[in-house]
């Protein structure tokens, strides 16, 4: 059991260290460098050198990784070069106000899909499966930019229900923040949704056929009883891994979500920066999301490790 | 007569092919007959033939801007309205989907070679190579998609010739996956182990014996990476990384409604309903090609 842990912290950490090798050496494989993308491709002379010395571009590139990394994981991220600021200080808030959009969607979008996944799966192949599941592949097949517009179009323009651009900055209090983000938490939220009630629904179908379930039914274990003791608990252990999964499509969706709402986000900054070509943000922004769906992953198995007694034994 | 023609070696291999032949095609045939395979068919197909013919049909020049007709509702002149800068929107809703499929295409094959190939090579190989090989695919695959790609194209520029290396090396990855769990079923079968027997090399079994064997659910695949890079390439053009500007493209034109939705819907309303029919026609007819070739579709690489 610790043992599993264990390894699957040290997988954890392979992968932040190749992605982070990766979104580095991605700048260093093409012609170029920061400086170049920021000033041109043919920026010569004096400001040329001084930006470069500035970002310490004329070290080799190893040191500079090393640099790089062990100054992430000190919380230095390095500095814009678009902005002239360290890059710690510019995603502070942002950062904090994608935690608490996600975290909207999450709190709303986890528990409905559950609720809507079950529904679906105790109804397989009826009526209501039919619809809740036709309309959960059409939520997910759509990109995040079309339903976000088709939102906008029917509840801020049609409806006049709330409005379709956020306009408060990015140091606003906590309170404002929820409020402004009621359309753009509501498009992640349709789209997790979407993704989980799937899961759950073949994973309800699955235990529902299983022989348990059916020697419950020979005995004559009334329907209520065989659902919320055989049908539930074993059903929705698998979820907990999925919604870790989930986690890694949402923190993607945020970044043209929040573009399309002008949400004042981390993902509304990657793009931002990468319209500025200001390599050394994005990487940092990229690196920073990155780690945070590796340390939700780790997490959800952990936490499905600790529930799951089956897992303990299957996963080497 | 059965007695000869299976001890004649001049016949066996012709028998053969023939015999795989025709339950393809009667397979392929059945997909007519499924109801929402054949919307999803013909839907894909209308999309295909407005592409390929559409600059001879539309009834403006795409760019041309007519400043005395601007932000026009949808009249007999301008059947879809206008834009902001008085362009048709009926005809750059037509050519919309021209660069973002022209890119797609070209960028699905590459996925589907490297990954492909080298999908179904980890299978055969095995041991650690396969293993390495995976682990890397699984840290890459941990990045969210959009992330990935934009690493690379703030590093690379954004356009055509930057667009489609990037997309046929992150799009590869999931093929990568998919190819490699569909060759692992025949690695251990009887023909491949003859194959093997009689020192056949590897590049001999990778493509005599295992891809034929894949080509199905391949095939499907191809079409849904498709689709799925249409989208990608659409959200990049709307964050103003995919297609530039001047072009008609539904996702740029979708980002150009943005701030005009209240006034002038009908410039967001066309391209939604284009790129929506396209990817909604796109996954009817790859859900009853699915089903009859007998592939999975809930496969690991369905994920994106």
């Amino acid at each position: 059991m610790f043992r599993l842990i264990v390894q699957r912290f040290c997988s954890a950490c392979f992968t932040l260290a190749f992605i982070a090798a990766v979104v580095f050496g991605a700048v260093e494989l093409m012609p170029g460098n920061a400086c170049t993308a920021y000033l041109g491709r043919d920026a010569v002379g004096a400001k040329l050198e001084s930006c470069e010395a500035r970002l310490g571009l004329k070290r080799p590139a190893l040191v500079r990784f090393g640099d790089w990394a062990l100054g992430a994981l000190k919380g230095d991220l390095g500095v814009s070069v678009q902005r002239g600021k360290p890059i710690t200080e510019l995603i502070g808030w942002r950062l904090r106000n994608t935690i608490v959009l996600s975290s909207i969607a999450i709190l709303f979008g986890v528990p409905l899909a559950i609720l809507l996944g079950v529904v679906a799966g105790l109804n397989k192949d009826r009526k209501l499966d039919f619809a809740l599941s036709g309309g959960a592949i059409f939520a997910m097949t759509l990109p995040e930019f079309v339903s976000s517009t088709i939102f906008i179009l029917v509840f801020s323009v049609s409806l006049g229900w709330a409005s379709g651009i956020v306009t408060i900055g990015y140091k606003a209090p906590i309170l404002d923040l929820i409020g402004s983000s009621i359309l753009p938490a509501t498009t992640l939220t349709l789209v997790l949704t979407a993704h989980i009630l799937r899961m759950v629904r073949a994973s309800v179908i699955e235990v529902l056929e299983s022989d348990y379930v059916l020697m419950a039914r020979l005995k004559g274990v009334p329907y209520r009883r065989i659902i919320l003791r055989h049908v539930l608990p074993n059903s929705l252990l698998p979820a907990i891994s999925v919604i870790g999964l989930t986690v890694a499509w949402l923190l993607g969706g945020v970044v043209t979500v929040e573009s399309v709402y002008n949400y004042p986000g981390l993902g509304r900054m990657v793009v931002d920066a990468v319209s500025d070509r200001d390599i050394p943000l994005v990487q940092a922004i990229t690196l920073l999301i990155c780690s945070i769906y590796i340390l939700v992953n780790l997490l959800t198995d952990i936490l499905a490790m600790l529930l799951n007694p089956r897992l303990r034994t299957y996963r080497a | 007569m059965t007695i000869r023609n299976a001890t004649d070696p001049q016949t066996l291999p012709g028998r053969q092919r023939g015999r795989s032949r025709k339950p393809g095609g009667r397979r392929l045939a059945r997909l007519l007959t499924n109801p929402s395979g054949l919307a999803g068919l013909a839907i894909v197909t209308l999309h295909l033939v407005l592409a390929c013919f559409g600059p001879l049909i539309v009834p403006y020049d795409f760019a041309f801007q007519d400043p005395s007709a601007v932000l026009q509702p949808p009249s007999l002149a301008h059947w879809f309205g206008t834009d902001l800068l008085g362009r048709d929107v009926l005809t750059r809703t037509i050519l919309g989907g021209r660069e973002a499929m022209l890119i797609c295409t070209i960028a699905t094959a590459i996925a589907m070679l490297w990954g492909g190939i080298l999908g179904i090579s980890l299978a055969l190989i095995g041991g650690w190579i396969d293993n390495i090989v995976m682990r890397i695919a699984d840290a890459l695959m941990a990045m969210p998609w959009i992330l990935f790609v934009m690493v690379f194209v703030a590093a690379l520029g954004t356009g055509t010739t930057a667009l489609v290396p990037i997309l046929g090396v992150s799009y590869g990855l999931s093929v990568v996956y998919l190819a490699r769990s569909a060759a692992l079923e025949f690695v251990t079968k009887d023909f491949v182990l003859a194959a093997q027997a009689r020192g056949q090399r590897r590049h001999t079994i990778v493509f005599k014996e295992l891809l034929p064997n894949v080509r199905d659910s391949l095939a499907v695949q191809t079409a849904m990476q498709w689709s799925w890079m249409i989208l990608g390439v659409s959200s990049l053009s709307y964050l103003g990384f995919g297609v530039p500007p001047p072009a008609p493209d539904w996702g740029l034109m979708i980002a150009d409604a943005r701030g005009i939705m209240s006034a002038a819907p009908w410039t967001a309303v066309f391209p939604i309903i284009a790129l929506s029919s396209l990817v909604i026609g796109t996954n009817l007819a790859f859900d009853a090609a699915a089903k009859t070739l007998g592939v999975d579709r809930n496969s690991r690489a369905a994920g994106r």
